[in-house]
């Protein structure tokens, strides 16, 4: 596999991606995550927004045993390890499919310019803050 | 930064086009493609939401309107008509894209 | 200016690939650079060079292979989701123990760090998908 960071000649953009679709349906959500893991290692700066149906991949108690398919909500709990660490969730998308913040698995990473303190990845926003998140972006991606 | 907005679905099969619309800024621009230039036609529920953008400039897809029988007669008023070459000049003149999948 | 392409969608079923190749061609013809086409989910399927569409039909896949010999440009289909959907180059498939390759000229498979890096260095990266 040739996934050996390139050389950006040091540019450090701002990435977002964009989940709009919920998971297993579509192999959608699967292959972004895939993406994010490995963009990871060109250390630029990742955020990841939640909106529309995109909400659903965060849900926690997802069980795929008896669909077969592989469960690959785990991945997003490690995040932090690849140093992803902002999730935008959109509170309106999760109030419309009748979900609140408690139903979306707990996501944390240690912050290294904290003392190694757990913080939380998501950050609830509303739509004007997203769509001002999107505006700041130098790249979008979209799944 | 200004960001040009694509959609590629008719707003009668999902939300892709009221979500692009809820989310654009002033400034930007949306460009409906293939089945989203459905979104075009006066007289729809898609082509009012996008008249609210404020200081939005909406553009659709020649090409994609034609292959489809829409035309200009049928669009509703300020949606300005662009070809390839003018999806890529839309491109150019604003500083991202993106991509309502 | 530099462009960057994602295509996310195969070819037939859905107008993306076509609209793709529109859009792309129409950066070429302008006299913008390409840095990448990229071609991921099932998108990888536009690079099998055993599309037979009708005759009265446009060849999809070949559409793009000309545009690439013609543009020298740098069409790259995802590996992982290659590998899935089973679009092998000679390497790949050798390694994979199977009995055949089937990648369209113009195409090359590489890792999905070649989607990260079109977006470093292309001014823009537009993306073609469902």
């Amino acid at each position: 596999m040739n996934d050996m960071p390139e050389d950006g000649g040091g540019v450090v953009k701002k990435f977002l991606y964009v989940n709009r679709k919920a998971p297993y349906g579509t192999i959608y959500a699967q292959e972004s995550l895939e993406v994010v893991l490995i963009g990871a290692a060109f250390e630029q700066d990742v955020s990841l927004a939640f909106l529309d149906d995109g909400v659903f991949q965060l849900v926690k108690g997802q069980n795929t045993d008896d669909i077969g398919v592989k469960n690959f909500s785990p991945t997003y709990r490690a995040l932090g390890d690849f140093e992803v660490t902002k999730l935008f969730v959109e509170k309106e998308s999760l109030a419309e499919r009748g979900l609140t913040e408690d139903d979306l698995m707990e996501i944390m990473y240690e912050d290294e310019d904290d003392d190694w303190e757990e913080k939380p990845s998501i950050t609830f926003v509303n739509k004007s803050e997203l769509a001002a998140i999107m505006a700041d972006q130098d790249v979008i991606l979209s799944f | 930064m200004s960001i040009l907005h694509t959609i590629s679905k008719s707003p009668f099969q999902n939300q892709s086009l009221s979500s692009c619309v809820a989310h654009a800024s002033s400034g930007d621009a949306i460009l409906m493609i293939e089945d989203a230039v459905y979104g075009a036609v006066s007289g729809t529920a898609a082509a009012a939401q996008l008249a609210e953008g404020e200081n939005i400039s909406i553009y659709a897809l020649g090409p994609d309107l034609s292959a489809r029988g829409l035309g200009e007669a049928k669009l509703a008023e300020g949606i300005n008509i662009v070809d390839y070459d003018g999806f890529v000049e839309l491109a150019v003149e604003y500083d991202k894209t993106q991509s309502w999948l | 200016m530099k462009f960057g392409i994602v295509v996310n969608e195969g070819p037939y079923t859905h107008q993306a690939a076509d609209t793709a190749y529109k859009f792309t061609k129409a950066v070429l013809e302008k006299g913008h650079d390409v840095h990448r086409v990229f071609f991921y989910h099932d998108g990888v399927n536009v690079g099998t060079r055993m599309s037979v569409p009708p005759q009265d039909d446009r060849h999809i896949q070949r559409n793009w292979s000309e545009l690439a010999e013609k543009y020298d440009l740098d069409m790259v289909i995802c590996i992982a989701a290659a590998q899935r959907r089973g679009i092998m180059d000679e390497n790949e498939a050798k390694r994979q123990g199977l009995d055949g390759d089937n990648i369209a000229p113009g195409f090359r498979i590489s890792g999905l760090g070649q989607l990260i890096e079109a977006g470093v260095q292309s001014d823009r990266l537009v993306t073609f998908g469902d």
